[in-house]
C-alpha cells in the first residue's frame, strides 16, 4: 500500500495502482489513470466506469460477461474500449479493486 | 516488462484441446479467454474429441465421465461409487448439475464462452485430420470457427517471441 498523487489529489494505491478505496476516486483521477494506460476516455468509456462502479457498490464480483450483459456495451466494444485489459484497465480506471475473476 | 524479475510477458498462447469432456474444454476455453482478457494473443486448435466444443450439434451436449473418473464426489464430498455413473441419466444429470455451479460462478455455456473469446481477437480452428476422420464438413463447425488446417498450418500460427504451446 502505497501513497501516490493521482491529478492533484493524494489517494491511496496498492502494488499495481489500484485504489484502495473507491470514495477517493474523482473524474480527473480517472482520466489520469487512463491516460497512464494509453486511453483517453470517451462519454461511452465513463458509462461503463460508471456501471462499475455502482456493481462494486452493491457488492456485485464483475466479470466481462456480466459487463456484457449490462447493457451499456458488448464485449467486442469493451475490449475496443480498453485494449489489453478489457477488465483489468476499466477497473483501475474505474477505481475499484483488481478484479479477482478469471472470466 | 516485470521490473522485479527482468521477465518479459508472455505474449500469445497456442491451445491444443484433444478431449471433449466438460473439463477438458473449459480448461482450453478458461485459458484461451483469461489471456485475451490479459492482452495475450490466442489460438485455439481443437482436434480428435475436442472438436465436439466446436461442433454445432455437439457443442451444447458437452458431459463429464462418471466412469473411471477418481475425482469423482457426490454432493457432500462423499466417494462416487462407479457403478452408479453406469446407470442411465447420471452422466447427463452430474454434467446439468457441474453446468449449473459453472452458470453460478459467470462461466458461460460452450457457445457463449468461444464468443467471448473470438470478441476479444482470439481464433478458433478445426484439426483437418480429425475432421476427416469423423467425417465433418466446415458446415458443421460454430460459425465463429476460423478456419479448418493441418497441425502444420497451426504451427505457423504459432510462431514469435513469448509464445507458449499448451496442450489440455
Amino acid at each position: 500500500m502505497a501513497q501516490e498523487t493521482i491529478a492533484g489529489k493524494n489517494v491511496e494505491v496498492d502494488q499495481e495502482g489500484y485504489l484502495i478505496n473507491p470514495e477517493e476516486w474523482t473524474k480527473e483521477i480517472a482520466v489520469e489513470i487512463a491516460k497512464d494506460i494509453g486511453i483517453e476516455l470517451t462519454d461511452k468509456h465513463f458509462e461503463v466506469i460508471d456501471y462499475l462502479r455502482e456493481q462494486h457498490a452493491q457488492g456485485t464480483q464483475l466479470s466481462i460477461r456480466k459487463v456484457g450483459k449490462s447493457g451499456i456495451t458488448d464485449i467486442k466494444e469493451l475490449y475496443k474500449l480498453f485494449p489489453g485489459g478489457p477488465l483489468k484497465h476499466s477497473s483501475k480506471i474505474a477505481g475499484i479493486p483488481k478484479p479477482s475473476s478469471c472470466v | 516488462m516485470n521490473k522485479e524479475t527482468n521477465e518479459k510477458p508472455l505474449k500469445k498462447v497456442c491451445i491444443i484441446c484433444a478431449k471433449g469432456t466438460i473439463e477438458d474444454v473449459y480448461a482450453t476455453l478458461v485459458m484461451a479467454n483469461g489471456a485475451v482478457m490479459e492482452g495475450i494473443e490466442a489460438k485455439v486448435f481443437f482436434t480428435f474429441f475436442g472438436l465436439d466444443a466446436i461442433t454445432r450439434k455437439q457443442m451444447k451436449k458437452i458431459h463429464t465421465a462418471t466412469v473411471g473418473n477418481p475425482a469423482m464426489r457426490m454432493p457432500g464430498g462423499l466417494p462416487f461409487p462407479s457403478i452408479l455413473g453406469m446407470l442411465p441419466g447420471v452422466e447427463a444429470g452430474v454434467s446439468a448439475m457441474m453446468k449449473q455451479q459453472m452458470d453460478k460462478l459467470d462461466i458461460p455455456p460452450v457457445d457463449e464462452f468461444l464468443e467471448m473469446i473470438t470478441a476479444g481477437g482470439g481464433e478458433i480452428f478445426a484439426c483437418k485430420l480429425a475432421m476427416d476422420m469423423f467425417k465433418l464438413e466446415k458446415e458443421d463447425l460454430w460459425e465463429g470457427c476460423s478456419g479448418v488446417l493441418t497441425i502444420g498450418d497451426f504451427y505457423g500460427q504459432c510462431g514469435g517471441e513469448n509464445t507458449q504451446i499448451i496442450f489440455t
